[in-house]
């Protein structure tokens, strides 16, 4: 398949895995920031096949793992509404609030629909102008200008039967959080190829200006990810911290301009919570007040009070780093995808889920329970 | 068999046994229905015909040794590429016996018909099963049709039940597989499912996918014919895909099975579906596939008379029975190198956000 075999090529990685084991002489912690990325890593065993030196930690880039829980209770509450359509992305319908999930309640009756774009929704408000579309907007940079077109286009239309429950978050600024805080591990940091696509460069820039931490915005298949943790490893051996693409074929430095625009027009930054991690200043988007009539938490007055995670779940240390799955006394035992204690372990791109759908249940590390 | 989901892998947030409802994911094929039907139903049914949980039940009448299966056909939508639910109807009822080893000789088909549905449809539909059955040496012998009020049914869902006569020296199933066996699958995966989820409501890829609903008895029975003892075990992965086939397999044999990433099959637009919604092209499901487990001795043997025939044209060999007594663990060569587990999935499948 063109631009997916070439990636994917045993020769290529052989190569660049060969490099790596040459150039490593040091321990090297180095965070994947996007769950996409690290299931990849799983997937394909990239894990077992690093020099033991090198150590990958998984970040919080898992739109479904970060959601907080008083977010997916407000979803919940609104799914149950009369004449509400509630529509998602098809991974959060699994994730578990206070008491239920979207799955149990589409099961007892309530409308829940999956979509793949939030302009679905839009059609489908178009299309049922009697029920009211809420659209679960969630996600990162990635996601957000579909968002915002979905509410330009539901002003061109003057839809009154439209509005987005927004819990979009912004990756910079949690990959900025997670290096101040106390015991961080990370010392190179593997950028999420498809955010920056969007964003381009510049946020990195700043970040890895900031911190003296190399930034590599890498891509998802095999090679991409050998390439991104080759970078990180020479960086990190000879001192040096800059942001480097090897993503070029998808990723430009100024990112897609016109999404930007999007997302500044319909968007502005707020402060945001973030499951497992907390509340991180200046990292999420909210609705600008021209586009209040299209916010579900104003129309249905949602309340923002944070709901207790009673979970003995530790998917907070995983997100940031300090733990892997598979150092969880839970991990595969009282939490399997089956019976979840936490979102890592719900999310179809969560660290938790990763390592027990391709390393199996056991409690220790892939090459242990694989080899 | 499919099950009617908005779009496709789903999960459970916990086991079935807690769980007040119904969901999706209890008809997917996957764990949330093993957990259903073993919590739920096995206890209550429980006799050893039924315990052997075959694709077909095998009975012992009058010395004749006859396969009987039965299945439920509620496909959203009705009509999708390279088929619809009446010659899915048909098939999959005839390869659930094929894949026992039996030849397929007579269904019944019941229909049950939501009140509005037009008329030109169901002609449709059951020209597609007349077709079928003939393509298949079948003959369709009893049936059933009932029209419920509008709403309470989505279209239509179709039954059939059929019976077939197993061969005097067929022995088949996971109790014969042995280390040192070898995994052959028929052709490209993947290929029903996607084309399904393609024509769903949101899920219009463009591609040109089409269902690969097909009998499989010209394979099953050339197979049979080509390798006697040799062969050990067969099985369609419909709904669950080729990971429930092995896992089951696997698990029922006491052996470790591995295949190579590199040597499956998969057809570009399928592999480049699956990419998109996150989708692991092994859970999804087949309606014209076969997965044969054969002696090493006979596995060019095996894909030769698999490759005789027009469906079969793309078998490979795609993996190995590695250990025995190795507690049902299914593993990949990835194409690095690395080995990972693969699992059953766990319920309806959930498209990925990013």
């Amino acid at each position: 398949m063109k631009y997916l075999d070439e990636f994917r090529d045993p020769a290529l990685a052989a190569a660049l895995l060969d490099r790596i084991r040459a150039t490593v002489t040091r321990p090297s912690v180095i965070m994947e920031v996007c769950g996409g990325q690290t299931h990849a890593i799983v997937r394909n065993g990239i894990d077992q096949l690093l020099p033991d030196k090198i150590t990958l930690v998984h970040g919080p880039g898992c739109p479904v793992c970060v959601t907080p829980m008083s977010t997916i209770d407000a979803a919940m509450h609104v799914a149950q509404l009369p004449n509400v359509i509630f529509t998602s992305y098809g991974d959060m319908l699994r994730v578990p609030g206070s008491t239920t999930d979207l799955l149990s309640l589409r099961a007892e009756g309530a409308d829940v629909r999956i979509v793949s774009s939030p302009l679905d929704a839009i059609s489908l408000a178009r299309s049922c102008p009697n029920r009211h579309v809420v659209f679960f907007a969630v996600g990162f940079e990635t996601t957000a200008p579909a968002t915002a077109m979905a509410v330009l286009q539901a002003r061109t239309h003057r839809l009154t039967n439209f509005s987005a429950l927004v819990a979009h978050v912004l990756i910079p600024p949690a990959m900025s959080a997670l290096l101040q805080l106390p015991g961080n591990r990370v010392q190179a940091y593997l950028a999420a190829g498809h955010v920056c696509t969007v964003t381009g460069i510049e946020p990195y820039d700043r970040l890895c200006r900031e911190f003296r931490v190399p930034v590599v915005i890498s891509g998802f298949e095999p090679v991409d990810l050998l390439a991104g943790i080759l970078s990180a490893v020479e960086q990190l051996e000879t001192g040096e911290s800059r942001v480097t693409n090897v993503y070029a074929r998808a990723v430009g430095a100024a990112g897609n301009t016109h999404a930007q625009d999007a997302v500044t027009r319909v968007f502005e930054v707020a402060d945001r919570e973030w499951r497992g991690l907390g509340s991180i200043p200046a990292s999420g988007l909210r609705l600008r007040s021209e586009f209040a009539a299209f916010d579900t938490a104003l129309r249905y007055d949602l309340s923002p009070e944070e709901t207790a995670d009673p979970s003995p779940c530790i998917s907070g240390d995983i997100l940031r780093g300090v733990k892997r799955p598979f150092e969880c006394p839970a991990f595969g035992t009282r939490c399997t995808p089956e019976s979840p204690l936490g979102a890592t372990m719900v999310s179809s791109e969560g660290a938790c889920a990763a390592y027990y759908l391709y390393h199996g249940r056991g409690r220790h590390s892939a090459r242990e329970r694989i080899t | 068999m499919n099950d009617r989901t908005q779009g496709s892998p789903g999960s459970p947030t916990g086991p079935s046994d807690s769980r007040p409802t119904i969901q999706l994911g209890h008809g997917s094929g996957g764990r949330m229905t093993a957990d259903l039907i073993r919590t739920v139903i096995l206890a209550r049914f429980a006799n050893p015909t039924l315990a052997a949980l075959d694709d077909s039940a095998e009975l012992n009448i009058d010395g004749a040794r006859l396969a009987f299966t039965t299945d439920s056909f509620v496909v959203d939508p009705i009509f999708f590429p390279g088929g619809d639910i009446g010659d899915l109807a048909v098939n999959g009822t005839v390869n659930d016996l094929a894949v026992c080893g039996a030849l397929p000789g007579f269904l019944s088909a019941a229909l049950i018909i939501e009140e509005g549905f037009p008329v030109s449809d169901l002609e449709r539909i059951v020209s597609s099963m007349q077709r079928a059955a003939r393509t298949a040496d079948i003959q369709i012998v009893t049936g059933d049709t009932k029209v419920v009020n509008r709403g309470k049914a989505d279209k239509i869902f179709v039954n059939t039940s059929g019976i077939g006569v197993i061969g005097r020296n067929v022995d088949l199933g996971p109790g014969r597989v042995r280390e040192g066996d070898v995994v052959l699958v028929s052709g490209p995966i993947g290929n029903h499912g996607i084309a399904v989820l393609s024509q769903r409501e949101g899920f219009a890829f463009g591609t040109a996918v089409t269902s690969d609903t097909a009998p499989l008895t010209p394979l099953t029975q050339s197979l049979i014919n080509s390798c006697g003892h040799n062969l050990r075990f067969m099985r369609d992965p419909t709904r669950g895909g080729v990971a429930a086939v092995l896992n089951e397999c696997a698990a029922g044999a006491a052996v470790q099975i591995e295949i190579d990433e590199s040597a499956i099959p998969i057809d570009p637009p399928v592999a480049a579906a699956c990419e998109l919604l996150g989708i692991d092209p092994l859970h999804v499901a087949n309606e014209g596939k076969l997965i044969a487990i054969v002696d090493a001795s006979a596995a060019d043997m095996a894909l030769e008379a698999l490759r005789s025939h027009h469906i079969g044209s793309r078998a490979c060999l795609v993996g190995k029975v590695t250990a025995a007594g190795a507690g049902g663990r299914v593993t990949m060569k990835t194409r690095l190198g690395a080995r990972r587990i693969i699992d059953v999935p766990l319920g309806e499948q959930l498209p990925r956000i990013c």
